[in-house]
């Protein structure tokens, strides 16, 4: 009999014999259709542990699976793949090999914040997103994402400056992910406004990139929360069980 | 609620976007204020909040970051502060969460306050309010159709709010608390004020729908679909007019409305404009007063058919 919603069923869990008969009936093709079994060989046991130790991760053992972030989640109604429910699932059942098949779209979480609008038991499953996220690269499972290595660019410029330059950060962002900033659709964008735009704003946008806007006496605000920032990241690496960045 | 001039002066933080990309924002609020007579005081030397990235490094950053302006607002005589953009209303508002509920949030706080030598804010002593908040309770409808001489009869309108003016819930303790004041699943002070103004608000279903703002360089491709999405509803329910009160919200749009045509061939004609301006023309000031020239998307042509600018 055909398998019934195979889309919910990952295709190397699905094995079909080209050629088989059976007490002299041919079944050959999807008529022999196998489910292999679910087999868990490994878990990590302290996987729930570990996300938990990362912020935004504190409250997953809250979760009883009631699945309403992944029914709110904006990035699941454009990818079913992205579950927030079944990772959570995985993490504290410490399945840790199923949770890495999606490892390089956990990132993709938009914040809307969704979810833990709709969670009921607080479990704040965008920080949780994020948290994994955190995870997987400092696990060594992923690369920097894309999303992180915008949020470094933009908080480099916040906590050394103590205000940012949006079009610093947009340059920086392509050159450091090694992207072209002649994007199509910036220039189309850029060159629509240049036509109609007063000269006096291009003037203060040349002006904003000469003189970087920042706050005035930042010195000691910027050198306390890079202080804190450091003793954080020694702090969720030892969490992990890691050495110390530069030991990597 | 109306006539309530509580916020009559209010101390201003504009914040990052408001000098940058939201340029017309800073300038269409200024405006609008200076028509309606509320007084906007800049905070002195203020910093970012910490936008939607800094909290993915580490979140306490986020809050001493938004502790510090309310911190100056406090020091500057002031009980409240208004921020037009979501991403710094939203984060003033839960680090006054945080340091109201959580003792790490605090000390954190503690630390880098008398580290970077200033004082440290308390919880309790200021109150943000959002540009929507500022001109609902402060004029008002009542007082709104009293000041309109440009109606903006005849324009339709989706009132986009995005998600850092409603999610999560429990940093907006104000909301949700019955008639008159703001829904965080169908808010409606946009809706309000420009409803006041003669616009005709179009039933809209996306109003607190993501545009994706967070990745719109970082996952361009969901963003698109994202913004994609709303533009399409907006025009499927019949709007001129994206109405917007956040400049990311705004620039993400704008931008990838563009990129929609460019990389996925899907032209929207739907245009886009900050509430402020829509208001500002309302009460009589020019298109250009208000920065309509500096949208990226060109509403000009459409206001002069509705005779506005």
């Amino acid at each position: 009999m055909p398998i019934h919603e195979k889309s919910l069923i990952r295709p190397e869990k699905l094995v079909e014999h080209e050629e088989l008969v059976i007490e002299g009936m041919d079944v050959s093709g999807h008529w022999s259709t196998f489910i292999e079994g679910r087999s868990v060989p490994d878990y990590n046991e302290n996987l729930q542990e570990e996300i938990a130790a990362l912020p935004g991760g504190e409250n997953i053992h809250r979760c009883w699976q009631c699945g309403s972030c992944t029914n709110s989640c904006t990035v699941n109604a454009i990818n079913p793949d992205f579950n927030p429910r079944y990772w959570i699932y995985l993490i504290r059942m410490g399945m840790e090999d199923e949770l890495l098949r999606d490892k390089d779209i956990i990132w993709q979480c938009v914040s809307c914040n969704k979810c833990t609008y709709a969670c009921p038991r607080d479990v704040v499953p965008e920080g949780v997103m994020k948290a994994t996220s955190h995870w997987l690269e400092l696990k060594g499972h992923t690369p920097k994402s894309p999303s992180m290595i915008f949020d470094e660019a933009f908080s480099e410029q916040v906590i050394g400056r103590g205000k940012i330059e949006d079009g610093l950060v947009l340059r920086e962002f392509y050159k450091r992910t090694g992207q072209p900033l002649a994007q199509p659709w910036l220039i189309a964008m850029v060159t629509g406004l240049v036509k109609r735009f007063p000269v006096i704003y291009l003037m203060k946008l040349g002006f904003a990139t000469v003189f970087r806007p920042k706050t005035r006496g930042w010195a000691r605000a910027r050198d306390a929360i890079n202080e804190y920032v450091e003793e954080r990241e020694a702090a969720n690496r030892k969490a992990l069980g890691l050495g110390s960045k530069g030991a990597k | 609620m109306a006539g309530d001039m509580k916020y009559k002066k209010v101390a201003y933080y504009p914040g990052c976007a408001l000098e940058g990309s939201g340029h017309a924002y800073n300038r269409s609020t200024k405006a609008v204020g200076k028509e309606l007579g509320l007084d906007l005081v800049e905070i002195k030397n203020w910093n970012c909040c910490g936008a939607m990235e800094v909290k993915n490094i580490d979140p306490k950053i986020q809050t001493y970051l938004s502790a510090r302006n309310l911190s100056i607002t406090e020091e500057m005589g002031f009980d409240t502060v208004m921020a037009p953009c979501n991403g710094c209303y939203h984060n003033l508002k839960k680090a006054e969460y945080d340091l109201d509920h959580d003792e790490t949030s605090k000390e954190v706080n503690n630390r880098l306050s008398s580290k970077a030598g200033h004082k440290t804010y308390e919880a309790g002593k200021v109150e943000t309010i959002h540009a929507l908040d500022w001109i609902k309770k402060s004029i008002g409808e009542d007082g709104i159709r009293e000041r309109v001489k440009n109606s903006l009869q005849g324009i339709k309108v989706a009132n986009y709010y995005g998600c850092m003016y409603t999610r999560p819930r429990h940093i907006f303790p104000e909301k949700d608390q019955g008639p008159g004041s703001e829904s965080t699943s169908k808010p409606h002070y946009m809706d309000d004020i420009l409803a006041a103004a003669g616009a005709e608000n179009v039933d809209f279903p996306l109003k607190t729908a993501c545009c994706g703002g967070a990745h719109t360089l970082s996952d361009s491709d969901t963003s698109t679909k994202l913004v994609l999405n709303i533009l399409t509803a907006a025009e499927a329910c019949g709007a001129d007019v994206v109405a917007t009160e956040c400049p990311t919200c705004h620039t993400g749009l704008e931008m990838h409305q563009i990129r929609a045509e460019k990389v996925l061939g899907r032209k929207t004609n739907i245009k886009i404009l900050y509430f402020t301006q829509l208001l500002g023309m309302a009460l009589g000031l020019s298109a250009k007063k208000v920065g309509v020239n500096e949208n990226f998307s060109d509403a000009r042509s459409l206001l002069k058919e509705k005779g506005l600018g």
